[in-house]
């Protein structure tokens, strides 16, 4: 049997850790995500955010600390609360050999969907991608991949949504259309929990964020529009102490000359 | 629902080999060669060492086996697919058996060639019997796909993976590769015992029920880590 999908308003991360053996990925992190909201999960490389996404996403469980969803402990309810969380990584988790079609019923039946080919025609449909169809995933473009990715993710609709970098090698068109679809889902009432260091791109989404470095939670804004301040106050901080002398990418510490 | 799930994870396996036939060509190329080596090796004058053929054919099908494992799960690797699988609702073990299954046809598939070469360039009799040999090569082939698609999935994201493999499989399949090679060799008898054949193959039945129950029993806690 599917299990019954767990139903919950909001995610709650108290004092979460994780060790890969002696390594710290992550130490005594917290923080709270609610419906109709997009949390940002900012911070450089390594900060820790792609752990953070494996734990919410009950792939990884915490070394200590628990993560709730609502009133449900992952520990417990793992695959009731996999059927309702959708997950978008850096890969698409898209099989290239299958047709679009393919690999949307592919997914519907493995979340237990009883109208598969409906479900799919749906999200070919929102992925705008009806007329190709039938065309093996390996001919799409990036963008086109992206789309159907994302769809892939919401195909069961999931009440989270758990983003790992989905801005990555989108043209301005696509990455803007994957901004309005976020849009649209943080208003029906998903939680979306976005993790990426292009605070261009994900800024005007955001509602709340928090920063990693090393692991830590070392800031957390609640106002969007203080969240460019302290986004370049923390990666400041991170190149200083790397010692980086390179040119900040977009984004990064002083990469804009039109800041306040 | 978990008879649903096996066979999706089947039959996109399959769909995803029949586009790309990649692991059936490696697979297949590897075992005949492998075949063909230890035919031009040890077959003399044209006469075959005595009850070489059985060895010769489950050592074909062990090293066509690791192959096939290797590349399957390096598949499911490279787009994080593997990842995709393991975040659903569906049960892990389901998961586990579509996987084992296609790894088991794939193997069943290059079978069907390998037993034909081996009875030309051995001039061995398998085919004498071809109902104890299915049932056999059957039992064989779960016993090793079993271990086998156990540790490939538990070693997908180790970076050393390739030579892993081999190591941990080997030493736990050697008995499996045992009894096969001894239930084949005891039907290629000029007169097979069907006694000697039903011990091994009994041993083989005791193996695959040990090794698929403690693969479904702890493939969820593995691959949560």
């Amino acid at each position: 049997m599917t299990p019954p999908e767990a139903e919950f308003d909001e995610l709650t991360a108290e004092d979460v850790s994780r060790h890969f053996g002696r390594r710290r990925a992550l130490s005594r992190v917290s923080f709270r995500a609610d419906r109709g909201a997009i949390l940002g999960l900012l911070g450089p490389n390594g900060a820790g955010k792609s752990t953070m996404l494996a734990l919410l996403g009950t792939l990884l469980r915490p070394s200590s600390g628990r993560i709730l969803y609502g009133k449900f402990d992952a520990s417990h309810h793992g695959a009731s609360l996999r059927a309702s969380i959708g997950v978008l990584g850096h890969d698409l988790f898209l099989y290239p050999e299958l047709t679009a079609r393919e690999n949307l019923e592919f997914f519907a039946g493995l979340y237990g969907l009883r109208d598969r080919r409906g479900a799919a025609a749906a999200a070919l449909e929102h992925a705008r991608l009806s007329d190709r169809a039938d065309d093996a995933v390996s001919s799409f473009s990036r963008g086109m991949r992206q789309r159907l990715g994302l769809e892939r993710a919401l195909i069961h609709r999931p009440r989270l949504l758990l983003l790992d970098e989905p801005f990555t090698g989108l043209d301005d068109a696509s990455a803007a259309a994957l901004g309005r679809r976020l849009g649209t889902l943080r208003d029906q009432g998903t939680i979306i929990i976005l993790a990426t260091h292009d605070l261009d791109l994900a800024e005007p989404l955001l509602n709340r964020a928090i920063f990693l470095r090393d692991g830590r939670v070392v800031d957390a804004v609640e106002r969007p529009e203080a969240l460019r301040a302290v986004y370049r106050e923390v990666m400041s901080r991170t190149t200083a102490v790397s010692g980086f002398a390179g040119s900040p990418r977009s984004g990064e510490a002083g990469s804009r000359t039109d800041e306040p | 629902m978990f008879a649903r799930i096996v066979w999706l994870v089947l039959r996109k396996d399959f769909t995803v080999e029949v586009r790309s036939l990649e692991i059936a060509y490696t697979t297949l190329f590897f075992a005949i060669s492998c075949v063909l080596v230890f035919a031009f090796a040890l077959v003399q004058e044209g006469r075959a060492p005595e009850g070489g053929a059985a060895g010769i054919l489950w050592i074909a099908i062990a090293f066509a086996g690791t192959l096939a494992l290797g590349r399957t799960f390096e598949r499911e690797r490279q787009s994080e697919t593997l990842r995709a699988l393991l975040l659903a609702p569906a049960a892990r073990p389901a998961v586990y058996l579509g996987k084992l299954l296609g790894i088991v046809a794939l193997l069943l598939a290059a079978e069907i060639l390998l037993v034909p070469l081996v009875t030309l360039l051995f001039q061995a009799p398998l085919l004498e019997h071809p109902a104890w040999l299915a049932v056999i090569l059957v039992a064989g082939t779960i016993g090793f796909a079993a271990v086998g698609t156990l540790f490939a999935a538990m070693l997908v994201r180790v970076r050393s993976r390739d030579v892993l493999l081999p190591v941990l499989l080997y030493p736990i399949t050697v008995p499996v590769i045992i009894a096969g090679v001894r239930a084949t060799a005891a039907l290629l008898e000029p007169q097979p015992d069907a006694g000697i054949i039903r011990f091994w193959l009994a041993l083989l039945a005791c193996f695959d029920v040990v090794f698929v129950t403690l693969a479904l029993w702890t493939f969820e806690p593995l691959m949560t880590d």
